[in-house]
C-alpha cells in the first residue's frame, strides 16, 4: 500500500533539497577552501557570499549553448543529463529519517550500486563524444578508475549487509540502533569511503578531470549549462557519498535528543567537510599508483574484511543447516 | 685541398683561401671588419687575430691576422686561445672608445656587423672615461645618409667605392685617429653603385636614406626573393615589406648573376610600389566619351562588364609587355590567341630582339652571365652605354680588367685575396677592354681603347674585327687606316684572351652592331677560343617576351585600322612610350573598347574604358627572363591592398567571365594557382620547357611545412591591426608559392629562392651570407640561380652576317638623333620613385662641338625642338664624344614619347627658335 | 610496513595541519575597500615618458616591440624636421588586452621612455578600449628616471645640439688639420 501523496511530498522535498544543497555545496567548498588557504573565498554576494551559486547559476544559464562542430552531437547532449539523473535516482533509496524515503526498496544497496555504475557511463561517453584528446584521456582514466573502484565499493559494503542481514537501507540503519557499523566494519568503511571518493572523482582520485594535466578532463569541451550539469552532478555525488556513508556506517538518523532528520543532515555535513578538507590537503595520485592502490591494497582489504565478517556472522549465528542451502 | 687544424680539430679547406675565409666557411665564428669576400684582405682592422702554432709541440704560438694568412696544409691555429680572444676584445674596445651611443636611432641597428662583432668578442662595458671624438656629417644626396661618428676606420667604403666600383668622389681625409670618410665637400655621391656602401659599411656610417623615411628594423621586415625589374640584367634582390608598404630593397646574392652588389637604380627604384599613382581599384568608363574619367567599380561588376564587351568584340588584340612577367604575357596570349598577341614593343625593337635570340639559339657561342663577364679577360663593348643601360654589367667589366694582370700576380705567387699585395703587383696594368660607342662616360677611363662613332661605324669596326679574326669572315673594304689599326689591335687582344666577351645591345637601335658582335664572337669561336656574347636588352623581361614571339606594336595598330579587331587588351604597357603619340591616339580612337591592366597611372591607363589594377613585382609571383636568357622567379613579398591582383589572375578571371556563355578554347580560364600559370607557360614556347625548374613549386614543403617570409623575431603581431579590429585576422593564405605570410614554418637549409632574408645566429648583418655559402664567396648551398633557357647547340657558326653598312655620312641639314640612356630617368618604373626622381637630370641634346659651331649654338644654351608634333625644351651640351652628324637625346621622362633613332632637321628647329625669340 | 604507517600518519597530520588553518585570519586584502601599497617599480600600466626637457623620450628604435613576448607593441618610426630632427614614433600602439605586464619592454628600452607604473586598474567592457595609442600612453613627466636624456649622450645631431655639444664629447674634428 503506497501513499502516493506522501511519496510525492517526499520526492519534492528530497529533490529540492538535493539540488539546493548541491548548489550551496559549491559555495561551501569554495569558502572552506578559502578558509583553509588563509583567504576568504566568495564573500561578496549575499550574507557571507552565500548567493554566489545563484549568481553562477544565472551566468551559466545565460551562456551560449555551444556544441563543438567536431563532437558527436546526440551523445554529447545527453551525457550531462545522465550524470544528474543517475545521481538523483540514487537519492530515491536514501532514508533520511524513519519512513522518510522515496522508495524503501528491499534491494536499496544494489540499486545504489547500479546507479553509480550507470554514472560511470556518462563520464566515458561524455569524453568520447567530445572528440578532444584531453577529454579522451580523461575518459580512458575514468574507465579504468571507475571500473576498478566499482568492485571494491560493492565488496566493502557487503559486510554491513551481512551484519544487518538485509539489502534494505532502512533496515541497515535500524540495525545500527545500538552500535554503528563503523566499529565492526572499520575497514569496510575505509574501503567504501575511498571507493566513494573515486566514484565521485574527488581528490585524491580526481584523475579523470585532473585540471593540471588534462584541462578539465572528460568535460573539457562542455560549457554553459551542460558544464553546469557536470558540476552539479559532481556535488550530488558528494552528497550521495556522504549520505551513504552515514547510512551504512554511522547509524543514519540515529542520535539522541535531536530529531532524526537533523542528525542525519549533521552527520552528512561532517563528511562533506571531511571530503573538502581532503581536497584542501592531499595531492592527486599518479594514475599507476591509483590502480596499484586499488587492486593491491583496497581489494584484498575488502575481501579479507568480507571473509572475516562472514566468518564472524557464521560463528555467532551457527552454521546453517545443510538443508537450508539451495 | 688543404687540411688545417683549428682548436685541435681538423678541417678540409681550399688552400687558395685565407684562414679567415676558411674558418668562416666552416661556420666558425671569427670576427672581422675590413675583409670582404669580393674585395679581399688588407689586414687593416686587426680584428681577426688568431693564434698560430708551428706544430703540435708549439705551446706558445704567435698572433697572426687570419685574413692575411694563407690556409696552407697543416696550418695549426686556435681561435679560442685566451691571448687571441683578449687581443680581439681589446680591438673592439678601442673601436668602441669613440663609437657613439646611438644604436637606438641608427638604421644599421639590428643588422649591424659592428654590433655582431662586439657581442661575439664579449665587449660589454666602455671603460674609457675620456670624451668621444665627433665628426660633422655630409649631405650625400637622395640615396645615402652619412653619420661619420660611427666610423671604425675599416676602409671598406673607399676600397669598394674607389677600387672596386671606380668611383672618384669618396675618399679618406685627415690623419691619425681623426680619419674622415666622405666627399671633399657636401654633394651627391656620383657613382652608380653608391648604394652598396650601405651593405659594405660594417656599421651605420652609410645608411639607406629611402629606408630612413619609412624605417623598420630588419627583423620586422617581411621579405622574399625579388628580381629587379629596372633593367634587363635581372639582378636578384630581397624586398622587405611591413604594414603594406615596401620598405627597402637590398642585394640578394646570386653567384651567377649579381653576386654581392647592386646598382642604385635597382636599390633605390623600388618606391614606385608605394606610389600615390598606384591604381588600387578597377575603373570603368560607362559611355564612349574618353574625355570623361572612369568611375570606380566593384570587381565582380567590372569583370561582368569586361566580359560583355569581350563577347561582343569583333576581334581582340592583346598587347603584351616586356616589363610584365612571363606568366602574365602567356595568360594574355592564351586569352586572345597567339595570332592576336602582339609584343607591345615597336617594330625595330621586335626585330632586334628576334635577331639576338636567333644569334643565341643558332650560334655556337653562349650568352654570358654577369659572373662570366667578371671572369672575362678581354672585352669588346660594341655600342651599348653600359653604365646607363645595364649598370651592374659595367661593374662586372671593372672586375674583368683585373683578370689579365692577375696572371702576373699568380706568377709572383701572391694569393689573389691579398688585396694590397695584388694592387701593388698590378699597379696600373689593366686587361683589354675596348669600348666602342657614341657617348663617353667615366667607364671609358678604364678602357684600353675607346672609339666614338655613329652606330653604323661601330658596326663596321665590329665587322672589321671579325674579319681580321675569322678565316672567311666578311671584311670591311673601305676602312680608314686608323680604324683598321684599331680593329687589328682589338682582334689581337681578343685572340690572345682565354675567355673573351663581346657585348652589344639594342640601345642604339642598330641591327648592324648586333650582327657585327655575333660575327666577332663566332670568329673567335672558330679560332678555338671560349668567347661569350652578352646583349643588353631594353627591359626586364624583353628576352622572355621575345621567346613568346608575336607581332610588333605596329602590327597591332594595323590590325585595328584594318578592322580585324575592335577591342584591345593592354597588359602593363604604356604605349605612349613605344610609339608616336599620334599613332597611339589614332589606335585608341579606332578601338571600340580598351582594357588596360596596369599598376601605375599613365597616359595609356587614362585611355582605358576598363582599367584593372595590376600587382607590381613585389606583390606578385612571376618569372622574368633576363638578357642572358636566364629565367628567374620573383616571389610575392606581401599581400596586395585594395582590389589589386596579379595580371595573370585578372586575365584568367576575364577568360573565366567571358567563357560562361561561349566555349573558350584557351585554358587560361581554368588557372587558379600560380603553378597552373607556370605549367601553361612551360608549354608556351619550346625554350620555356624548363620553366618548372626555375624555383620550387607551390607544393614544395620540408617536414610538411611552408617557409616563413617573416623573421623569427617579427614583432607587433597582436597590435598592428588592433586599432582596426580586435580579432587578429589570420594572415593571408598563399596558394601560389611555398612561402607563407607568417613567422611560422620550416627554418633551416633552404633552396636559395625560398630564403627570406640572410640571417644566422650571431650574424644579424648581411655578412650572415657567409654561412649560406658552400664556400665563402662561392655559390649558396642549394642554390637555384635560375635556369638558362638558351644554350648553344650548334658547334659551328652559321652563315656570317654580311650586310655591312656603309660608313656614316653626316648630312648637311639633317642630324641623326640617337638615344642616350640615363641610369636615373630612362626606366619607366624607377622613375616613379622619389629618390630616383631627385637624380633625374633635365633632358639635353648632346652635340659635337664642330656641329655646334656649324649651327652657331652655344654650349649650355637651350633650344626648342619640335618632334612628331610636340615641342621639347632642351639644353645643348657640347660633347666631343658625340659623333659628328649625330645628336644624342637623353631619354628622361619629359621626352619619353620621342622615337629614336631618327633623322631630325636641327637647322629648322633652331630657326624657329630664333624667330620665336625675336618675336 | 613501517612506511605504510608513516604514510598514513603523514596523511592524517596533513589533514590536521590544514584543519588548524580554520582558526587563522585570512591574508587577503579586501580590494577595492582596502588599497594595497604598490612599490614604485610595480609592473602595471605602461606609459611613455618625456625627457627632462619635455621632449618625447621614445626614439622609435623598435626594441620594445622586439622584446615583447606577446607582440602587443606596434610602432612606426618617423622623422620630421619640426620634431627637432629627432626620430620619434609616428604611432605607438599597445594592445593591453594582450599585454602580460612582464616589463621586458621597459628592460629593453634604451632611452627609459617606456615605463611600467603602479596602476593596474585597466578593466574595460570592450576589448577595443584596451588598445592604447600614443596619445593615451604619453605622459608629461619623466616617470621613474628623472635625469636621463638620451639625445644628450648620443652622438647624433639634433636641433639645438650640434655635433660635439653632447655630454662627454669633443668638438668636431677639423679634417683639414694635420696637427697631431
Amino acid at each position: 500500500m503506497i501513499d502516493w501523496s506522501y511519496t510525492a511530498v517526499t520526492i519534492a522535498v528530497i529533490l529540492g533539497s538535493c539540488l539546493t544543497l548541491a548548489g550551496m555545496l559549491i559555495w561551501l567548498e569554495r569558502r572552506l577552501l578559502g578558509v583553509w588557504q588563509e583567504r576568504y573565498g566568495p564573500n561578496r554576494l549575499g550574507p557571507g557570499g552565500c548567493l554566489q551559486s545563484l549568481a553562477d547559476m544565472i551566468k551559466i544559464f545565460t551562456k551560449e549553448d555551444w556544441i563543438p562542430p567536431f563532437a558527436d552531437k546526440a551523445v554529447f547532449v545527453i551525457t550531462p543529463a545522465i550524470v544528474v539523473i543517475t545521481a538523483l535516482m540514487s537519492f530515491a533509496v536514501v532514508p533520511v529519517a524513519p519512513h522518510f524515503v522515496v522508495a524503501d526498496l528491499n534491494v536499496g544497496v544494489l540499486f545504489f550500486l547500479a546507479m553509480s555504475s550507470l554514472a560511470a557511463y556518462s563520464v566515458i561517453i561524455g569524453g568520447w563524444a567530445s572528440n578532444n584528446k584531453f577529454a579522451f584521456l580523461g575518459s580512458l582514466r575514468a574507465i579504468a578508475q571507475l571500473l576498478s573502484y566499482e568492485v571494491f565499493m560493492g565488496l566493502s559494503l557487503m559486510g554491513t549487509v551481512l551484519l544487518a542481514g538485509s539489502f534494505n537501507l532502512s533496515d541497515i540503519v535500524e540495525a545500527q540502533r545500538h552500535q554503528w557499523f563503523v566499529i565492526p566494519q572499520f575497514f569496510g568503511f575505509l574501503c567504501f569511503f575511498m571507493a566513494g571518493l573515486a566514484e565521485a572523482h574527488r581528490t585524491p582520485f580526481d584523475m579523470p578531470e585532473a585540471e593540471a594535466e588534462l584541462v578539465a578532463g572528460y568535460h573539457s569541451e562542455y560549457s554553459g549549462m551542460k558544464f553546469g550539469m557536470f558540476f552539479v552532478g559532481e556535488y550530488l555525488s558528494i552528497l550521495l557519498l556522504s549520505a551513504m556513508t552515514v547510512i551504512l556506517f554511522f547509524g543514519g538518523w540515529h542520535g539522541p535528543w535531536l530529531p532524526p532528520a537533523v542528525w542525519f543532515v549533521m552527520k552528512m555535513f561532517g563528511f562533506i567537510v571531511l571530503i573538502i578538507l581532503i581536497r584542501a590537503t592531499w595531492p592527486r595520485f599518479r594514475f599507476d599508483q591509483l590502480l596499484t592502490f586499488g587492486w593491491k591494497v583496497v581489494m584484498p582489504l575488502a575481501l579479507v574484511n568480507l571473509l572475516l565478517t562472514g566468518g564472524i556472522v557464521l560463528w555467532k549465528t551457527g552454521a546453517p543447516e545443510l538443508s537450508m542451502l539451495p | 685541398m688543404a687540411i688545417i687544424i683549428v682548436d685541435n680539430k681538423s678541417y678540409t679547406v681550399d688552400e687558395r683561401q685565407n684562414l679567415l675565409a676558411a674558418c668562416l666557411g666552416h661556420g666558425l665564428n671569427l670576427p672581422y671588419f675590413c675583409w670582404h669576400p669580393a674585395m679581399g684582405s688588407v689586414g687593416a682592422c686587426r680584428q681577426c687575430a688568431v693564434k698560430q702554432f708551428k706544430d703540435d709541440r708549439d705551446q706558445s704560438g704567435r698572433l697572426v691576422m687570419s685574413c692575411m694568412t694563407p690556409a696552407t696544409n697543416g696550418t695549426r691555429i686556435s681561435i679560442d686561445d685566451p691571448e687571441a680572444k683578449a687581443f680581439r676584445a681589446s680591438v673592439i674596445e678601442w673601436l668602441m672608445v669613440n663609437h657613439p651611443h646611438d644604436c637606438p636611432v641608427c638604421d644599421e641597428g639590428g643588422e649591424c656587423h659592428l654590433q655582431d662583432m662586439t657581442v661575439m668578442t664579449g665587449h660589454v662595458y666602455r671603460r674609457s672615461r675620456f670624451p668621444k671624438r665627433t665628426h660633422r656629417n655630409q649631405t650625400l644626396g637622395p640615396f645615402i645618409r652619412h653619420e661619420m661618428n660611427r666610423c671604425i676606420q675599416c676602409y671598406r667604403c673607399v676600397r669598394f667605392y674607389r677600387d672596386y666600383a671606380g668611383g672618384r668622389d669618396l675618399n679618406v681625409f685627415g690623419a691619425h685617429d681623426a680619419l674622415y670618410f666622405g666627399r671633399e665637400q657636401d654633394g651627391t655621391l656620383e657613382n652608380e653603385f653608391s648604394g652598396n656602401l650601405v651593405e659594405i659599411c660594417p656599421t651605420g656610417v652609410f645608411t639607406d636614406k629611402t629606408f630612413f623615411k619609412h624605417y623598420t628594423r630588419k627583423w620586422d621586415l617581411q621579405a622574399a626573393q625579388s628580381i629587379c625589374p629596372h633593367c634587363s640584367l635581372g639582378c636578384n634582390t630581397t624586398a622587405g615589406e611591413r604594414s603594406g608598404t615596401l620598405r627597402r630593397m637590398t642585394n640578394r646574392f646570386n653567384s651567377q648573376v649579381n653576386g654581392y652588389f647592386l646598382c642604385d637604380r635597382g636599390r633605390f627604384g623600388y618606391e614606385y610600389v608605394n606610389s600615390e599613382q598606384r591604381i588600387k581599384h578597377p575603373l570603368v568608363r560607362s559611355g564612349s566619351d574618353r574625355t570623361q574619367p572612369g568611375m570606380p567599380e566593384g570587381v565582380p561588376k567590372t569583370l561582368e562588364l569586361a566580359a560583355d564587351r569581350l563577347r561582343q568584340a569583333r576581334g581582340i588584340v592583346g598587347i603584351g609587355s616586356p616589363r610584365a612577367s612571363l606568366e602574365a604575357n602567356v595568360a594574355l596570349r592564351a586569352l586572345v590567341g597567339p595570332e592576336q598577341f602582339y609584343q607591345g614593343v615597336d617594330e625595330q625593337e621586335c626585330q632586334l630582339l628576334s635577331t639576338i635570340l636567333n644569334i643565341l639559339r643558332t650560334g655556337p657561342v653562349p650568352s654570358a652571365s654577369i659572373h662570366d663577364a667578371e671572369q672575362a679577360d678581354a672585352v669588346l663593348v660594341l655600342g651599348p652605354d653600359l653604365l646607363n643601360e645595364a649598370p651592374r654589367l659595367a661593374l662586372a667589366l671593372l672586375q674583368s680588367i683585373r683578370q689579365q694582370p692577375m696572371e702576373r700576380v699568380d706568377d709572383l705567387k701572391i694569393p689573389q685575396w691579398d688585396e694590397a699585395a695584388v694592387r701593388n703587383a698590378v699597379q696600373n696594368r689593366r686587361g683589354p677592354l675596348f669600348m666602342a660607342g657614341y657617348r663617353q662616360t667615366w667607364l671609358h677611363e678604364y678602357a684600353t681603347d675607346s672609339y666614338f662613332a655613329a652606330p653604323d661605324d661601330l658596326a663596321r669596326l665590329g665587322f672589321a674585327v671579325a674579319g681580321s679574326i675569322g678565316q672567311d669572315a666578311p671584311t670591311v673594304p673601305d676602312l680608314s687606316s686608323e680604324v683598321k689599326d684599331l680593329a687589328q689591335h682589338i682582334a689581337e687582344a681578343l685572340t690572345h684572351a682565354k675567355r673573351p666577351l663581346i657585348i652589344a645591345g639594342t640601345g642604339s637601335g642598330s641591327q648592324a652592331t648586333i650582327e657585327a658582335a655575333a660575327n666577332v664572337a663566332w670568329a673567335l669561336h672558330q679560332q678555338g677560343k671560349q668567347p661569350r656574347l652578352s646583349f643588353v636588352l631594353p627591359e626586364a623581361n624583353s628576352a622572355g617576351l621575345g621567346l613568346l614571339g608575336g607581332g610588333s606594336l605596329h602590327d597591332a595598330f594595323d590590325a585595328i585600322s584594318q578592322g580585324k579587331a575592335d577591342t584591345v587588351i593592354v597588359l602593363e604597357n604604356d604605349l605612349y612610350r613605344r610609339a608616336e603619340q599620334a599613332k597611339v591616339d589614332a589606335f585608341f580612337d579606332r578601338a571600340h573598347t580598351v582594357i588596360v591592366i596596369d599598376s601605375l597611372e599613365h597616359r595609356t591607363a587614362a585611355y582605358a574604358d576598363i582599367l584593372l589594377p595590376a600587382a607590381t613585382g613585389p606583390e606578385s609571383d612571376g618569372t622574368y627572363v633576363n638578357q642572358e636568357g636566364r629565367a628567374q622567379r620573383f616571389y610575392q613579398v606581401f599581400a596586395q591592398n585594395g582590389d589589386v591582383k596579379e595580371s595573370w589572375r585578372w586575365l584568367s578571371d576575364l577568360a573565366h567571365a567571358t567563357a560562361q556563355d561561349v566555349e573558350s578554347g584557351s585554358g587560361v580560364a581554368t588557372w587558379r594557382k600560380f603553378d597552373d600559370a607556370v605549367s601553361a607557360t612551360a608549354t608556351a614556347a619550346p625554350e620555356l620547357a624548363r620553366m618548372g625548374e626555375v624555383a620550387p613549386s607551390a607544393s614544395f614543403r620540408l617536414i610538411g611545412q611552408k617557409f616563413p617570409r617573416q623573421s623569427e623575431r617579427c614583432s607587433g603581431r597582436t597590435s598592428l591591426l588592433s586599432h582596426l579590429t580586435m580579432h587578429e585576422p589570420p594572415p593571408p593564405v598563399d596558394e601560389d608559392s611555398p612561402l607563407a605570410f607568417t613567422m611560422e614554418g620550416y627554418r633551416g637549409p633552404l633552396p636559395s629562392p625560398l630564403i627570406s632574408q640572410f640571417w644566422a645566429p650571431g650574424w644579424n648583418s648581411i655578412q650572415a651570407l657567409n654561412t649560406y655559402q658552400e664556400e665563402v664567396g662561392g655559390p649558396l648551398r642549394d642554390e637555384m640561380p635560375g635556369v638558362r633557357l638558351i644554350e648553344p647547340v650548334a658547334t659551328k657558326a652559321p652563315a656570317w652576317f654580311t650586310s655591312i653598312p656603309g660608313a656614316f655620312q653626316p648630312a648637311s641639314r639633317q642630324w641623326l638623333l640617337l638615344p642616350l640612356s640615363a641610369v636615373f630617368g630612362s626606366d619607366e618604373l624607377s622613375n616613379r620613385s622619389p629618390a630616383i626622381v631627385e637624380r633625374i637630370v633635365q633632358p639635353f641634346l648632346s652635340l659635337h662641338p664642330s656641329d655646334g659651331a656649324r649651327l652657331s649654338l652655344e654650349n649650355q644654351s637651350t633650344i626648342d625642338l619640335a618632334l612628331h608634333g610636340t615641342t621639347y625644351r632642351l639644353a645643348i651640351h657640347f660633347e666631343s664624344s658625340t659623333p659628328v652628324g649625330t645628336v644624342g637625346l637623353l631619354l628622361v621622362p619629359e621626352v619619353s614619347g620621342v622615337r629614336v633613332p631618327t633623322w631630325i632637321d636641327l637647322c629648322e628647329a633652331i630657326k624657329t627658335e630664333r624667330k620665336r625669340r625675336a618675336a | 610496513m613501517m612506511n605504510t604507517w608513516l604514510y598514513a600518519r603523514n596523511l592524517l597530520v596533513g589533514l590536521w595541519i590544514v584543519f588548524k588553518r580554520t582558526f587563522t585570519k585570512p591574508v587577503t586584502v579586501q580590494y577595492p575597500e582596502e588599497r594595497p601599497y604598490l612599490p614604485p617599480r610595480w609592473r602595471g600600466r605602461i606609459v611613455l615618458t618625456r625627457d627632462p626637457d619635455g621632449e618625447e623620450r621614445c626614439v622609435a628604435c623598435y626594441l620594445c616591440s622586439a622584446a615583447c613576448p606577446v607582440d602587443c607593441i606596434a610602432l612606426q618610426a618617423a622623422d620630421r624636421p619640426e620634431a627637432h630632427d629627432r626620430r620619434y614614433p609616428e604611432f605607438f600602439r599597445i594592445n593591453f588586452s594582450r599585454c602580460i605586464y612582464c616589463g621586458m619592454c621597459e628592460e629593453a628600452c634604451p632611452t627609459n621612455a617606456i615605463q611600467l607604473i603602479p596602476d593596474f586598474e585597466q578593466s574595460e567592457y570592450a576589448r577595443r578600449n584596451l588598445v592604447y595609442e600614443k596619445e593615451d600612453l604619453l605622459i608629461s613627466g619623466t616617470g621613474k628616471y628623472h635625469d636621463y636624456n638620451f639625445y644628450r649622450v648620443a652622438g647624433v645631431k639634433t636641433l639645438g645640439k650640434e655635433k660635439g655639444q653632447g655630454v662627454n664629447e669633443l668638438p668636431p674634428v677639423d679634417v683639414r688639420s694635420l696637427m697631431p
